[in-house]
This record gives structure tokens, C-alpha cells and sequence, in this order.
């Protein structure tokens, strides 16, 4: 295998952009992808491309086609890859796997979704829990999350009020990212006193329905090091599944498909957690940061909670988590995630995340996760000094 | 729902069949064709026991359009006397009578509502047991 690296990004605004389709939404990113790497379309040889469900969504499939032809890429060798919330970090692997076996030398992964599209979203939603025993039973999303909480809280002492200060730092990164669909500062009496989705979280425990595309450039190394620019290379990829549904795991109050990934994009990287600067997690419910947090290692189980709480994981904390503002706050096209997380890694590791930008990190992690833990990638990428 | 699809469930749903490894005993439910266990491919049919603990829940304030009759509503997973775990609704129980280690059964109940030319969808809910 030889050495790949990041050279180029391209992501929407996010939110609710009633006048922008689903074809749009690609187009838009990738166009701005290419313009950034400053490569010309017909270098282009392959594209993967993140999406949960725009079937439901949308009434679209057969997207590698459709996407596209409407970025202007007719001809290209395109795939979709599905895997619910990890889409867009399993297309990155692919995309990272083609360009390191040599087989291409730029392959574009993306990731996108149209949410807001007039869908029962709950219910295209809950087609990334299990269908027939999970969902049948009235089982929602936030209700599995809910589940990991209620089961978090027994055998931690985890506190709304530590799940709360999960959304209160992603909306003071996110009101710092022009692209956030919710940039706006919360307080925790905000959280705790909202609307109740699936007890014990509420409203601003969720992400929120977001619409939004992400594309990013890979190349091989060495011509990446021609462009002038900083060397964003991928040094890590893990990737696992599991048992779909939570009932079929052991402790509910753990997310295993973390740990392995995680363990399995180390391993690869020879490094450990503590070599990382910052991270994206996938915090598509405040319990999820936590416990992902708790998985990667970066804290001890049951410590998730209380080092939120202490602002550990905040900008200027010990180690920055979602300084994007994360799913909470930047929004959560769920097929776009993963590449959006990738975003922020590259924003980070150039300099260019402009109010947020941390002070020189060397190594971010990026970690997207499908369904309540059946799937999960894990990337790690350094900058070159 | 389809019915050749609600149908190929209902010994699951109406009766709790679940699939024993003739190998080496691992209980599957719902029965699948490869143990998760062993790997052999050969199982017996066996009824899963009807009593179990609450092993976690929530109460659910925002559900499906099928389910918007019901709400709210608690979800639990519950464990069964032989260790299997299963996904279910708690029925005729407000929520605040329901926590991790409630003792309860499974009970036959009507799941949801589709549209009225769909069939009526069955199935198992768990219903705690007083004292
Ligand atoms: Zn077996």
C-alpha cells in the first residue's frame, strides 16, 4: 500500500435547503472539491459516494448515475456505499483503499443527504435499526440512544446535566463554523428544559434533519507534496461491524464497534489515543459523544460524562472533541457526516477552520458511526511537518 | 407492510420460536440459518420462556405515524429467564412503573396501526407483573 493524502474539500452550507435538491447538493460540493485541489475534472478516474436512504428520502436511487452526470463527471466509475449513519466514512475508506492499492491515483470520496424533502424522517431513520425486531416494536432512533443512556446512567452516575454539556460545547464550536446549520450558543437550561424525545433525552440531546453534501480529493502523497500546500496525509483507517440490534450486544451502555475500529485504525497507524490532538465524533445524540469518547479511549468508562462536564473536551480543553460544532450543532445529512468529519480534520490540519481553528494540531481522528453501533469507521490523518 | 413478509415472522411474533444450535445449545432469536456461535447450520425449534427483567428503557414521545396512537409509550429491552434479549413495547404500564430490573412477561398484543388495506400487525409486548 502506498501513502495517500487529502488534497482538497468542498461542503455545502447545512440545513434546511428547501430549494436545493439532492443532485444539487453533489454538485455543489464536488465542483468546489475540484476547484480546491485545483485538479481538473477529466484526472477524476473514480468516485464513492456516502447516502443512508435517499430512496426513502427522496425517491432516488441508482445515485453513482444521477450524481454524476449533474457534477458534470459523466462516464466516471462511480459507487454509492450505504452503511445508515457511516456512509460517508466507508465511502472515504473505499475511496483511501483505491487510490493506496495503486489501482487510481484520484479518486473523490463524497457523501450526501436530502432530508428535508417532506419524508417521515423517524421512520427513514429507524430503517437503520433493525426492521423486523427492533422498529416493528416502536422503536425509534433517539429511543435506542435513549436506551444506552438510561443503561449509562445506572452503572456510571451519568447525569443529564453531563449529557447537556455535550450540546452546550458543540453549539459554542459550531456558532464558530459558518457552515453549521444551528450556529447558535445554547445554555444548559435550554437543553433541560426541551421538548422530550425519548426519555431521558429531549430535543437538544438530537441532531437535528439536516440536507448537505461533502466531498474530499484523494492523491497519492507524493503529488500532494507538489502543490505547495500542507501534506494532509491518511495514516489510519479502521473499520467494523456488529450486531444490528442493541438488544443482540452485551452492555447496553457500551458501543464495541468503536473500540474495534478505533483498535484496528491504531494498529495500522502504530499509535494510540494518546498521539491524537483532537477528533470529530460521531455525537448523533450527546450519550453518543460520551460513550464514544469512553470506546476511543481518550477517556476511561464512565469518565465520558464527568470530563464533558469539565470542559475537557472543549476548544482550549485537553482534547478537543467536534470543535465543527459536530452532529449536534453543525447538522447531520446523515450520508455526508462521515466526509464532513474529514472536512474538519483538513480544515484543522491546514489552518483554515478559520474562528475554531486550534492551536497547530499534528493528528485529528475522525470517527462516524451506523445505526446504534452495527457499523463504525475510524480515520486518523497528520499533517506533515 | 406486505403480507408474504408479516407472514414469514409469526411464529416469532405470535408464538416466541427461536432456533437452538443442535451443536453446542446457542439460542437464537429470531431463528437464524448459521450459528452465531459455532458456525454449524443445524437447529431445533424451541419456545423462548415468557418472563424476564428489564435490562433498560425509555419512554418514547415521538414515534412513527404508525405508532402515534400509542405514544407515549415505553420501549424496553428485556431479558428473558434463559438469557435471550428482546426488543419490546411495555403494555397497560404507566412509565414510571417501569425501570431497569422490572420483573415482567410477554403478552400477544396488536403492534401498530397501518393503513386500514394493510394487514393488522401482531405481535409481542411485555406487560409487567404486579407484586
Ligand atoms: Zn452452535
Amino acid at each position: 500500500m502506498r501513502d495517500v493524502a487529502v488534497i482538497g474539500m468542498g461542503l455545502t452550507p447545512f440545513g434546511e435547503l428547501w430549494d436545493t435538491s439532492l443532485r444539487d447538493l453533489f454538485a455543489i460540493a464536488c465542483a468546489d472539491c475540484l476547484e480546491d485541489a485545483g485538479v481538473a475534472r477529466d484526472q477524476v478516474q473514480s468516485a464513492y459516494i456516502g447516502c443512508m436512504t435517499s430512496g426513502l428520502f427522496v425517491g432516488q436511487e441508482h445515485l453513482a448515475s444521477v450524481l454524476c452526470d449533474y457534477a458534470g463527471l459523466r462516464g466516471l466509475a462511480a459507487t454509492r456505499v450505504e452503511s445508515a449513519c457511516a456512509s460517508g466514512g466507508a465511502a472515504f475508506r473505499a475511496a483511501y483503499l483505491e487510490v493506496a492499492s495503486g489501482a487510481s491515483d484520484f479518486v473523490l470520496a463524497g457523501g450526501v443527504e436530502k432530508m428535508n424533502d417532506g419524508a417521515d424522517a423517524t421512520y427513514c431513520l429507524a430503517t437503520a435499526a433493525d426492521q423486523e425486531y427492533e422498529a416493528y416494536n416502536g422503536v425509534t432512533f433517539p429511543g435506542l440512544y435513549a436506551m444506552i443512556a438510561k443503561a449509562h446512567m445506572a452503572k456510571h452516575g451519568t447525569t443529564p446535566q453531563q449529557l447537556a454539556a455535550v450540546a452546550v460545547k458543540n453549539h459554542r464550536n459550531g456558532a464558530k463554523n459558518p457552515k453549521a446549520q444551528f450556529p447558535l450558543e445554547i445554555s444548559e437550561k435550554t437543553v433541560l428544559g426541551a421538548v422530550r424525545v425519548a426519555e431521558p433525552l429531549g430535543l437538544f440531546d438530537c441532531s437535528p434533519v439536516t440536507d448537505g453534501a461533502a466531498c474530499v480529493l484523494l492523491a497519492p502523497v507524493e503529488f500532494a507534496r507538489k502543490l505547495g500546500k500542507p501534506v494532509v496525509k491518511i495514516i489510519g483507517s479502521g473499520h467494523a461491524t456488529d450486531a444490528i440490534a442493541l438488544h443482540d450486544r452485551k452492555d447496553p451502555s457500551t458501543i464495541p464497534v468503536v473500540a474495534l475500529a478505533a483498535q484496528r485504525a491504531f494498529k495500522q497507524s502504530g499509535l494510540t489515543i494518546r498521539d491524537i490532538d483532537f477528533a470529530e465524533v460521531h455525537d448523533c445524540f450527546t450519550i453518543a459523544e460520551i460513550v464514544c469518547t469512553e470506546e476511543l479511549g481518550i477517556f476511561e468508562p464512565g469518565q465520558g460524562g464527568p470530563a464533558a462536564a469539565a470542559g475537557k473536551t472543549a476548544r482550549d480543553g485537553e482534547f478537543p472533541v467536534n470543535t465543527s460544532g459536530g452532529l449536534k450543532s453543525k447538522g447531520h445529512p446523515v450520508g455526508a457526516t462521515g466526509i464532513a468529519q474529514i472536512c474538519e480534520l483538513y480544515a484543522q490540519l491546514t489552518g483554515n477552520a478559520g474562528g475554531r481553528q486550534l492551536k497547530n494540531p499534528r493528528r485529528g481522528l475522525a470517527q462516524n458511526m451506523g445505526g446504534s453501533g452495527g457499523s463504525c469507521t475510524v480515520h486518523i490523518l497528520e499533517v506533515e511537518q | 407492510m406486505i403480507s408474504p413478509r408479516y407472514h414469514r415472522e409469526k411464529p416469532q411474533r405470535y408464538r416466541l420460536e427461536a432456533g437452538k444450535c443442535t451443536k453446542c445449545g446457542e439460542i437464537h432469536f429470531p431463528p437464524r440459518k448459521v450459528c452465531r456461535k459455532c458456525f454449524a447450520r443445524e437447529f431445533e425449534t424451541v419456545e423462548l420462556p415468557r418472563r424476564g427483567k428489564v435490562v433498560t428503557c425509555t419512554t418514547v414521545w415521538i414515534p412513527p405515524a404508525e405508532f402515534d396512537d400509542q405514544k407515549p409509550y415505553v420501549n424496553a429491552i428485556v431479558e428473558l429467564e434463559n438469557g435471550v434479549r428482546l426488543t419490546v413495547m411495555i403494555s397497560e404500564a404507566p412509565p414510571d412503573e417501569v425501570d431497569i430490573g422490572t420483573e415482567v412477561e410477554i403478552v400477544f398484543r396488536r403492534l401498530q396501526h397501518g393503513p386500514a388495506w394493510e394487514v393488522i400487525r401482531y405481535g409481542y409486548k411485555a406487560r409487567v407483573i404486579a407484586g
